[in-house]
């Protein structure tokens, strides 16, 4: 039993690799056994991530200092690559697993039919976001990064049309570029210490003096720009809302998690440097004013927008701001509380994404778009009815109370106002940094802070109530939507997620907290990966 | 050797800057695949330029590291290189379908006001 749970870690990155792999080799029609071997694949993806959560947090004994090493070629650390389970990786392998989840759920209402390999792309997403956050080694991060983004390039274009072929051949060559860095930025950080493992990293990093440290800070620096590409920061995040919003709902929301992966590259290479003497991107003033101008950025164009689909993007660059902020403050740490915005706020705006979908459907536009596409892929309606119908059920009564209702928790959620998880993960957010305020820690940056954190969520109840009276109280042609059951059932379950969140919110914060404190003892993860032994005796040729 | 091998580098980032700068996706994919060699090219000299030093040690005795090239930079720009390149024909496809929907090949999908 304790053997076989030791193999956990590697299980995120191989079910979806061969669930993806699998539906490859499917016949395009057979869109039924697709569904079923995706939901198959998340599930047993979501139960492993609890799995994980739990053994990361020293259950059952197994890794007692809260650090999972995994050697995946059975090759001691420095030299092998290394898969290590924390508590912050369990905490995102589960916050994807669930958005995934309802994002495929959703999907089955009829995005799966409007183009090819939509299960699979989906899968190989999974697969890069957790391979992502669970390798302890920075190439294979990039190698990850490729594999997400190679599938996110497909899933963007899913469903086809004009605004997202040159949406997403924009999307395309800003990652491209931002890979390039990243591989400069690697190949610096190798020339100089001549490690990649992000444990040995830290200690060799530490050791570096002279022209070589000016090396590996400019090299940290790159790498730290690469993040703030994949984060959504201003000025590099352009692409962003055009992007987020041509695609279509389940994949926008999906993406809602891909710029949180840049916040977890900055947060684990961030918090493992830290003692070195963190260079340049990681330093706190830099990512502290780059927060705050992204917060800037983000409410103005929320403010200035007037379509919802744009706004929910604006609102992604918003949440990316909120977490740049918190992270960056210096003097004081604000990890504990950033980590419960940052799940609630992924879970709301995907929520959002969703929703907007099926708004958009009372208005006679959406209703277009939808036909054109289906109209492209030679999608004729009796597949479509058959399926809806028969597979997922009747058509929900009161549709429009649905909808509305839903769109009310959502703008509670993004913008961060009581009584659901936004309003308590702001609230702690902005607690936390008055009192270092009025303590000895920053006063100017505390207020600053709490200052465009406000204005940020202002900006968005304003933006949003004026689009929601719009939409819900206009009196021209309304039309009543018809809405499904998988496509309501996922929306009510992330606002109903985040009700949970809000009800929990002692437990939910205690588990961050200590997530936050072990990110601030980088030792305990060096020591644990430094040390961790192949199961294999070593022979004489493997010891040179 | 070092300064023909960083003039290479430099020529080629400069060349693939200024052309995904331009408007038009070809060039855009000219410069993207420019940049990708120049990447390529700065990985492999991360692992410090030797002639006629195998990377591979054979295990039957002497480990002198002097001897031997670094092997990891050259693995790992193999990777970089696969990747590129999917990524590249991946560009390409989308580069095609934005011209086949928009009947032009400005990165925008429309022509700039004359």
């Amino acid at each position: 039993m304790n053997s076989w749970m030791h193999h956990l870690p590697i299980f995120p990155v191989a079910i979806p690799l061969l669930a993806g792999a699998a539906m490859v080799l499917l016949a395009d029609a057979r869109y039924g056994l697709r569904a079923r071997i995706s939901l198959l694949s998340t599930l047993a993806q979501l139960a492993v991530a609890i799995g994980l959560l739990y053994l990361a947090d020293g259950g059952a004994g197994v890794w007692p200092d809260g650090i999972g090493v995994y050697l995946a070629g059975d090759w001691p650390a420095p030299f092998g690559i290394v898969l290590v389970v924390d508590r912050l990786a369990a905490v995102m392998l589960v916050l994807t697993a669930v958005l995934a989840l309802v994002c495929l759920v959703y999907a089955q209402a009829h995005w799966d039919r409007a183009g090819v390999h939509f299960y699979a792309l989906f899968q190989f997403l999974l697969m890069g976001l957790n391979g992502a956050f669970l390798t302890g080694d920075l190439f294979n991060l990039f190698v990850f990064f490729e594999v997400l983004l190679a599938s996110s390039y497909g899933l963007v274009l899913h469903g086809s049309g004009i605004a997202r072929v040159t949406a997403g051949l924009h999307y395309i060559a800003i990652n491209l570029i931002a890979s390039f860095l990243l591989l400069i930025s690697i190949a610096l950080i190798y020339g100089v210490t001549g490690t990649l493992n992000l444990a040995d990293l830290a200690v060799c990093a530490g050791a570096l003096e002279g022209a070589d440290r000016r090396l590996f800070e400019s090299g940290a620096a790159i790498l730290g720009v690469a993040f703030l590409v994949k984060a959504g920061a201003w000025p590099l995040n352009f692409w962003l809302v055009r992007g987020y919003s041509a695609a279509c709902a389940p994949v926008a929301a999906i993406f809602c998690i891909m710029t949180k992966v840049g916040i977890y590259g900055l947060l684990r290479i961030g918090s493992l440097l830290e003692p070195t003497g963190a260079p340049a991107a990681f330093s706190l003033e830099w990512m502290f004013a780059v927060g705050l101008a992204t917060l800037g950025f983000g409410s103005i164009g929320a403010l200035a927008t007037q379509q919802l689909e744009r706004l929910a993007g604006y609102f992604v660059i918003i949440s990316a701001g909120t977490l740049l902020t918190a992270l960056g403050m210096p003097g004081v740490t604000l990890t504990g509380p950033a980590l419960f915005y940052l799940i609630s706020s992924v879970l709301g705006t995907a929520a959002l994404f969703l929703l907007i979908e099926t708004i958009q459907r009372t208005r006679t536009l959406g209703a277009e778009l939808l036909a054109v596409t289906m109209d492209a892929f030679d999608l004729d309606e009796p597949l479509i009815a058959s399926h809806s119908e028969v597979v997922v059920g009747v058509a929900i009564p009161a549709a429009m109370a649905f909808l509305g209702l839903a769109f009310g928790a959502c703008v509670l959620l993004v913008t961060g106002l009581p009584p659901l998880s936004g309003f308590i993960a702001k609230f702690s957010l902005l607690s936390a940094a008055i009192a270092a305020a009025t303590g000895k820690g920053p006063f100017w940056e505390a207020w600053l802070l709490v200052g465009a954190v406000l204005g940020a969520g202002l900006a968005g109840v304003l933006t949003l109530v004026r689009l929601g009276m719009r939409i819900f109280w206009s009196t021209d042609e309304p039309i009543t939507p018809r809405l499904q059951l998988a496509e309501a059932g996922p929306v009510a379950v992330l606002i109903l997620l985040c009700v949970a969140m809000t009800g929990a919110a002692g437990t939910v914060s205690a588990y961050l907290d200590a997530t936050a404190q072990s990110l601030g003892r980088p030792s305990t993860y060096i020591d644990a990966v430094m040390s961790a032994r192949s199961v294999r005796p070593l022979t004489r040729g493997d010891a040179l | 050797m070092e300064l023909v091998y960083v003039a290479a580098i430099g020529v080629l980032t400069g060349s693939g800057v200024w052309l995904v700068l331009r408007p038009r996706t070809y060039q855009v994919i000219m410069g993207l695949s420019l940049l990708s060699y120049a990447v390529n090219l700065f990985i492999f000299g991360m692992g410090r330029l030797k002639v006629g030093h195998p990377p591979i040690v054979d295990g039957t005795g002497v480990t002198d590291s002097t001897l031997y090239a670094d092997p990891l930079p050259q693995a790992l720009v193999l990777t970089a290189i696969v990747i590129g390149f999917a990524t590249t024909a991946l560009f390409l496809v989308v580069l095609l379908a934005s011209r086949g929907l928009t009947g032009t090949d400005h990165v925008d999908g429309r022509e700039p006001p004359a």
